[in-house]
């Protein structure tokens, strides 16, 4: 197995290349992945050879191009373990896909006084919406806090779900803290309050095996390209009578049942939601790259990480004057680690560390209310994902100390 | 590790004055004052101005930030300080100009003072935002808004 992931670097031509003069590291994973020739190859396949719209004609290339697209939708249902296809729409990305949630389930149900549960690790793009609608639907925004080592506190998530709880969303996994949250049982508490629970999946669903109907989510989010895929493509699964309920998110081409001069119907789930030309390579691209990720298999992803995770996670903690936020165990950490080097701000760290030719991200991880949170301002952050080894780590850690050194910090 | 690099960016002068940045402090009597954020990184400064008619009488910031925003506003009230809100306008005119590859005189750099050396920031585009963070704001505490 190991071996076999030794292997898939040379999938990845990107990576094989000097930046500053060194060979290149690349830890900004979380931010985005990097796409194996499997993926690049597929999306020049089809726009050699059958792009064409789709849904629109009766000639052969549209034929072929609307099969494929999907193609797709039934192996990304498959791939999460939808109970149907028509239950996956295709996104932008988990932005866009949480902004459908919020602009439609929420515009319809939410009103006066309700609540909308988040917690405090979200990223912005699951607590903007979120925040916004409560602030137009004068209901009220409350959020979940977090444990001393950085987990949700499942206490404090029972007390804030409530009654009067409408909707609960939960990041699956954190951008920023490493933590994976229980979604199955935050689903539990917020069914038993009747609440709908929506999980923000897009640091989650590359890195594990993910089952939408075991998890008993509502509604879950990701993004392509954090798994291999290209920009611009991403999932919104809903529960099928959920979304048959909604109302469309954004109105045009090929959404719609009958258009007359003042009135219009909509067409069935989920075409419902994907107005005007479908991204079809992007889709197309995914499809593969599911397929990639199958064919090493998710738990084997997942266990190759923590093993990366318990390899390098024990070296930073090694390091004097630097601070790992989050769990401290390898065993409670994902491959995204956040960290600060003491007397050093991070963007200094991250420059510093890409003169060594080690791509990390510095900043606020669009987190901005946790980092108040934690009292932070910002952090460096290295994320590792498959093409990811141990030399990385080592080269990770050496770029620290080459970086202490020449800031004497 | 490429030293080299790192070492034409973190100048010893740029190390030094965020090490012991000049400057850093609040005033009592300031009669102009500012907070800017860097949306990037959630970097803040507050700067406040004391004028007397048109010349900057005292200068100091507070805040938190990145050695290149921190030594960049050091460096920056050391160049404004007893100089007229006109003479700093144009400085800070000058910094962006320089930090934007566009040529200047020798001597309209040397006016800049020990910040003349952030010009090697050219070469790190993405830390840019950190070195002109500071000169936005006295641009905008002293009324100057236009985009360049």
């Amino acid at each position: 197995m190991d071996k076999q992931l030794q292997q898939i670097r040379k999938d990845f031509p990107i990576l094989n290349q000097k930046v500053n003069d060194e060979p290149l590291v690349y830890l900004d994973n979380a931010a985005t992945s990097q796409k194996p020739n499997q993926v690049i190859d597929e999306i020049v396949r089809y726009y050699q050879n059958d792009n064409a719209n789709t849904r629109r004609g009766v000639h052969t290339l549209g034929e072929r191009a609307t099969e494929e697209f999907e193609a797709a939708r039934q192996k990304v249902q498959q791939f999460i373990n939808a109970k149907e296809s028509r239950e996956i729409i295709f996104t932008k990305g988990a932005t866009d896909s949480l902004n459908l949630v919020a602009s439609t389930y929420g515009e319809d149900n939410i009103e006066a006084g309700d609540e909308i549960v988040i917690s405090v690790m979200e990223h912005h793009s699951n607590l903007i919406p979120w925040q916004q609608l409560a602030n137009r639907k004068k209901a009220v925004l409350k959020y979940i806090g977090l444990t001393a080592d950085g987990q949700l506190d499942m206490a404090d998530a029972r007390k804030q779900i409530t009654d009067k709880t409408k909707i609960v969303s939960i990041v699956h996994a954190s951008n920023v803290l490493g933590v994976t949250n229980d979604i199955k049982q935050l689903a539990k508490i917020a069914h038993a309050h009747n609440a709908i629970m929506v999980a923000d999946g897009a640091q989650a669903v590359p890195h594990m095996s993910v089952d939408v109907q075991d998890l008993d989510v509502d509604f879950y989010a990701f993004s392509g390209h954090k798994m291999l895929a290209p920009m611009g493509i991403g999932v919104l699964y809903g529960k099928a009578d959920l979304l048959k309920a909604m109302s469309p998110y954004q109105y045009g081409g090929e959404m719609i049942d009958f258009v007359e001069k003042y009135q219009s119907t909509w067409t069935d789930i989920p075409w419902k939601f994907e107005a005007g030309t479908q991204n079809v390579s992007g889709a197309v691209g995914l499809s593969k790259a599911i397929d990639y990720l199958s064919g090493i298999g998710m738990e084997n992803v997942e266990n190759y990480e923590k093993e990366l995770v318990s390899y390098v996670l024990p070296k930073l903690l090694e390091i004097d004057g630097l601070t790992v936020y989050g769990p401290q165990d390898a065993d409670h950490h994902s491959g995204v680690i956040s960290f600060n080097l003491k007397g050093l701000h991070p963007h200094d760290v991250a420059t510093a560390l890409d003169m060594d030719g080690v791509a990390i991200r510095a900043g606020h991880h669009c987190a901005q209310p946790l980092m108040k949170y934690l009292d932070l301002v910002a952090t460096a952050r290295a994320s590792f994902y498959i093409y990811n080894n141990k030399q990385d780590a080592d080269e990770l850690i050496q770029a620290i100390c080459d970086t202490k050194e020449f800031f004497k910090v | 590790m490429s030293l080299n690099g790192l070492n034409s960016l973190y100048r010893e002068v740029i190390l030094d004055h965020s090490e012991h940045p000049h400057h850093k402090q609040s005033l009592s009597e300031a009669t102009n004052k500012i907070t800017l954020k860097n949306p990037t990184c959630g970097d803040v400064i507050n700067l406040e101005i004391k004028l007397d008619g048109d010349k900057i009488t005292d200068i100091g910031f507070t805040g938190e930030g990145c050695t290149i925003s921190q030594s960049s506003a050091s460096m920056m009230t050391d160049a404004v300080l007893n100089k007229t809100t006109t003479e700093s306008l144009e400085m800070a005119h000058i910094f962006s100009d320089m930090i934007m590859g566009k040529k200047h005189s020798q001597s309209d750099l040397d006016k800049l003072g020990d910040a003349a050396i952030l010009s090697s920031i050219m070469q790190f585009p993405a830390r840019i935002k950190c070195a002109t963070l500071c000169w936005w704001a006295l641009r905008k505490s002293l009324g100057d808004e236009d985009d360049d």
